[in-house]
């Protein structure tokens, strides 16, 4: 089965061919990251724009690269949510358009579920399995017991992980992205300052906007009696206290469902930090961690996510699809 | 009209939330104010649920936007990310729309908001203390009254 897939959920114009949800014949990826980097974050009206601008061309290069016809495209999966409204239409309205005019089915597919099955293009999925799901705007742990069956166990409160990077970077004066310019200064401090205590205790709930408030108050303290702020202990300081808990509670819960497989998935996949805390603390389940290139957004994932969505339930959806900034994976 | 309060703990907050409930209609407009960690999030926490909402609600800042259906649905914004860009047109239709509209960092894009708003400003006063100034503006004036008493 092969699937064209689309992408266009934030910041990333992606269209990809897979076929029958691993072999990646085509990932093309436009991303605008330079574009909004002058804003400090990405702004919804102008991706939307970009997207526009470069959907066609990123259509046409996916299906030249994969080197296929139009009629041997047997499904077509597309984001449908969540993320910035503007920019969903875009790959939405582009995916129904192509599916219409070739007349193929079309699917709509969770971002999330995306970034959960970038994984199995690393390796096939083994069940009961737990995944860690982190990035700027999400922060959720989710349990599979089968193929396109997920549970949350457990969800940010307020702040993502990524989004509690990026506002401590800003406090601190880094540059936007700022969760990539804290994970490599981590590694040249030592967690020093004390952080708050953000267990929360069983839940497999998590919250960051305390520890985020109290580097904020932190820094306001330091600079008010005229000191230097360290700033890459204050870094290793906030990353290991983030690390410990999102590794803490994953453990319980691969602990609780005595799950085979635990895996992260998203833009903070690929933090260092969190990638050495897994390495050092879980090992007696297999671990998988998304190759760097799927852990970004792209429309390779939302192929295999399309891919495995149509054969739990063979459903495909219409021309009356739609985006939706925020829809729940369970 | 304007008002202030202090409000001495997250069960207050959760009071006044619950007040601040009672008095949305469709295309309400309130706008937050107030530095990070001030509890804007936990205030839109608590509105929420007092219009009903049982879904998480989360930081918006990610995406600016996120859209929580309900008998009215509550559209949560944080304009953070506008500073110096200004009113984004794929916010305006639900700014103007029929929801209930909560915005962040409201002054971000105010040259493109209704003049007719109710304005929160939560000021930080200790951990738990919180200063809350209040301003209604057109029909919003009686509704300062109404929330705080």
């Amino acid at each position: 089965m092969i699937i064209l897939s689309v992408e266009s959920s934030c910041d990333e114009t992606s269209v990809s061919i897979i076929r029958d949800g691993i072999n990646v014949l085509s990932n093309i990826v436009l991303s605008q990251i330079d574009i909004h980097k002058a804003y400090g974050g990405v702004v919804p009206e102008i991706a939307s724009r970009e997207h526009i601008k470069g959907i066609t061309m990123v259509f046409e290069k996916a299906l030249n690269i994969a080197n296929i016809k139009k009629d041997e495209i047997d499904l077509v999966a597309v984001t449908k949510g969540p993320g910035l409204i503007g920019s969903l239409l875009i790959g939405v309205n582009a995916a129904k358009a192509f599916a219409f005019s070739n007349d193929i089915d079309i699917v709509g597919v969770h971002h999330i579920a995306g970034h959960i099955y970038a994984n199995a293009l690393t390796k096939d999925l083994v069940f009961p399995l737990i995944c860690l799901v982190v990035s700027g705007g999400h922060t959720e742990l989710i349990l599979m017991k089968e193929h396109f069956d997920f549970r949350k166990l457990g969800e940010t409160m307020d702040d993502a992980v990524g989004e509690a990077y990026d506002k401590v970077a800003r406090t601190v004066g880094l540059g936007y992205p700022g969760g990539p310019l804290v994970d490599e200064l981590a590694f040249t401090g030592e967690p020093n300052y004390k952080m708050p205590d953000i267990s929360l205790g069983k839940t497999y709930n998590f919250s960051f906007s305390g520890i985020k408030s109290h580097v904020i108050n932190l820094v306001h303290n330091i600079k008010q009696r005229n000191e230097e702020i360290n700033i890459p202990d204050l870094c290793a300081s906030f990353q290991e206290t983030v690390s410990e808990v999102l590794v803490t509670k994953s453990i319980r819960a691969i602990e609780e469902y005595d799950a085979k497989m635990f895996m992260i998935a998203g833009g903070v996949a690929a933090n260092k930090g969190l990638r050495k805390k897994i390495d050092e603390r879980i090992n007696n389940v297999e671990v998988i961690v998304p190759e760097f290139k799927y852990c970004t957004d792209n429309a390779a994932m939302i192929g295999v996510a399309g891919y495995y969505q149509y054969l739990k339930t063979k459903k495909t959806d219409n021309m009356r699809l739609n985006g939706s900034s925020r829809i729940d994976l369970v | 009209m304007f008002k202030e309060m202090v409000i001495n703990s997250v069960k207050e907050m959760d009071d006044f939330a619950k007040k601040v409930g009672k008095t949305v209609f469709p295309g309400y407009l309130l706008c937050l104010e107030g530095d990070l960690g001030a509890g804007k999030t936990t205030f839109t926490k608590f509105l929420g649920a007092s219009m009903g909402i049982t879904d998480m609600i989360n930081s918006p800042t990610f995406t600016i936007m996120k859209i929580y259906e309900g008998t009215l649905d509550l559209n949560h914004m944080d304009v953070y990310r506008l500073s110096g860009i200004g009113m984004d047109y794929d916010l305006e239709e639900y700014v103007y729309g029929d929801g209930v509209c909560v915005i962040e960092w409201y002054k971000n894009i105010i040259e493109s908001l209704p003049e007719e708003k109710l304005v929160i400003e939560i000021k930080i006063i200790d951990e738990f203390k919180r200063l809350l100034k209040i301003e209604g503006f057109g029909k919003y004036e009686e509704i300062v009254k109404k929330i705080s008493n």
